[in-house]
């Protein structure tokens, strides 16, 4: 089995890197990519973000099968690569140096 | 030219006249000698937020929380109906009393009673020794005696504060006055979803507040967090709050709709991920309707209101957002110029995937945020240390800077007039 629904395949190349279930893997994963691994995932999620929510919407989310809980995931990573992509142009929070802000809770999934 | 209609006085500054207008110092912010004093004027005698409700469920419920600027950890436990706080010192031989792995670490969890790791003394949730290990090896032990040593807690709107003064000198109600209890009926208790970070930064915890108490900084240090033409215009236009309101040592500021609502603004200046998730900068554009929200959350009855940021005096803030969700700030202290800042996004469950999405980008964009003011106070503490300069303007924005290192002022004031001889070199 893939590890998103079918109907997202063009996405599955990028699954393993980024289906990530906490936000401090996807940051570190942010945070380790070049901008140019950064942009390929925008670019394929961009397109494909609004039905891959509306897919997982037919889920109940504290119940949700393990394609569309990797799919939401990915939604979260594409959230958090937005602002390095679309404002910063740098994988980093420009001016931030070695300051970090660690999310130490969230919910699940 | 005036966005917002000001106070009759002319300006939010001269409406409360004890602030006056001139420049300030912040040889407070850099002093050693002073946050020494902050300590024993301000930490052991103000009531101190330490968590919500929500984190001790159940009878037995509880968590450890150090406050280094108190120079003590605390166990924050619920018995029955009643939370109570306790120095986390076994009476014994003084040992940490719960913790795991990491004495300097946090631990929480559910307990029947406290054990010490170091001889097994037991202690019951109300804090009385119920436990000593060879009792009869002792020397006229009284067991009912050795409880663990008290640390006043009370609860208002599900959030938990102790106060480390031996008797408080005003209840927590009283402490938190009529506009932080206005915001009474807003439904803390439905926000269960929490988003919680946490870190250390190199700048004084005063210095560090201010930039939570004015927006003046949004246009310059956060601008960029929208597409470069939104930038140049937010930057042209500057901030302006439409209300301020000041109930020393508290305060509060309100910003306006407006300003908010991206998915007003034409489709090419809005981030295209935003589009894709009708989420942002400002949380789900969807929102949550919490129903009809206590007035006392909007005092200054703004229309369309969009955020108001009460600052609960020394080092806890609540941000409550037009989109139904909300956040906090806190401060600790851990030097004259060092502080743990500790922050938190609300929200109520996610029915759904979409509403999941919307929550996260809030969170996700209040990290980005938090990361710009974070490194910018650490320059900010440099420039102060360097001493040159020992006067700085103010402006009309920034009316709650002012305040607030007044209202630090005043505590430590006033304690010096009760403990005589005690003053900052």
């Amino acid at each position: 089995m893939t590890m998103v629904p079918d109907e997202f395949q063009e996405l599955e190349p990028f699954a393993e890197r980024w289906a990530l279930a906490t936000e401090r893997e996807r940051w570190d994963q942010r945070l380790g990519s070049t901008m140019d691994e950064l942009q390929a995932f925008y670019d394929v999620m961009l397109p494909r973000c609004t039905d891959a929510m509306a897919y997982c919407d037919k889920f109940p989310l504290n119940d949700m099968p393990e394609q569309p809980v990797n799919l939401l995931r990915m939604i979260y990573s594409f959230v958090l690569i937005s602002f390095a992509v679309e404002l910063w142009r740098q994988p980093a929070v420009p001016d931030t140096g070695a300051t970090s802000y660690d999310r130490v809770s969230e919910p699940q999934p | 030219m005036a966005r917002y209609t000001k106070p009759a006085e002319g300006s939010w500054t001269e409406h409360y006249p004890e602030l006056g207008t001139d420049l300030v110092s912040y040889q407070d912010s850099i002093s050693e000698e002073f946050y020494k004093l902050e300590v024993e004027a301000i930490f052991k005698r103000a009531w101190l937020q330490v968590g919500r409700l929500e984190e001790i469920p159940r009878s037995g419920s509880y968590f450890t929380k150090e406050i280094k600027v108190a120079g003590t950890s605390i166990i924050v436990v619920r018995d029955g109906e009643d939370v109570r706080a306790f120095h986390n010192i076994c009476r014994h031989r003084g040992n940490r009393l719960m913790w795991n792995e990491d004495p300097r670490g946090e631990i929480s969890g559910n307990a029947r009673m406290f054990t010490c790791k170091y001889h097994g003394w037991g202690f019951g949730i109300d804090g009385s020794c119920v436990n000593i290990q060879q009792e009869d090896e002792f020397f006229d032990i009284k067991k009912g005696e050795l409880g663990l040593v008290p640390v006043h807690c009370d609860v208002w709107a599900g959030f938990i504060f102790v106060n480390f003064a031996n008797e408080p000198s005003q209840s927590l109600r009283d402490f938190l006055g009529p506009m932080i209890l206005g915001m009474e009926g807003y439904p803390f208790e439905k926000m269960t979803d929490k988003y919680g970070f946490r870190t250390e930064v190199g700048a004084n915890w005063k210095i560090f507040s201010d930039a939570f108490q004015e927006f003046y900084h949004a246009p310059w240090v956060h601008g960029t967090q929208h597409l470069p033409p939104v930038t140049a215009q937010i930057r042209e236009m500057g901030y302006e709050a439409p209300h301020y309101q000041v109930e020393s040592p508290h305060a509060l500021v309100t910003t306006a709709g407006s300003v908010h609502r991206i998915w007003e603004m034409p489709a090419e200046l809005v981030k295209p991920s935003d589009i894709a998730t009708k989420s942002g900068l400002f949380g789900p554009w969807e929102g949550t309707d919490l129903g009809e929200l206590p007035a006392g959350i909007n005092p200054g009855g703004i229309e369309p209101w969009g955020l108001s940021s009460f600052q609960f005096f020394p080092n806890f803030a609540i941000l409550i957002w037009e989109a139904g969700w909300y956040n906090t700030h806190q401060f600790w202290p851990t030097s004259h110029n060092s502080l743990v800042f500790e922050g938190n996004v609300y929200c109520t469950p996610s029915t759904t995937a979409t509403e999941r999405v919307g929550r996260e980008s809030a969170a996700v964009t209040f990290k980005e945020y938090s990361l710009q003011d974070a490194n910018t106070l650490e320059a900010t503490q440099m420039g102060i240390e360097a001493g040159v300069i020992d006067s700085w303007p103010l402006n009309d924005q920034e009316v709650l800077v002012r305040h607030f290192h007044k209202a630090v002022a005043d505590w430590v004031k006033q304690y010096q007039g009760e403990h005589d001889g005690v003053s900052a070199s």
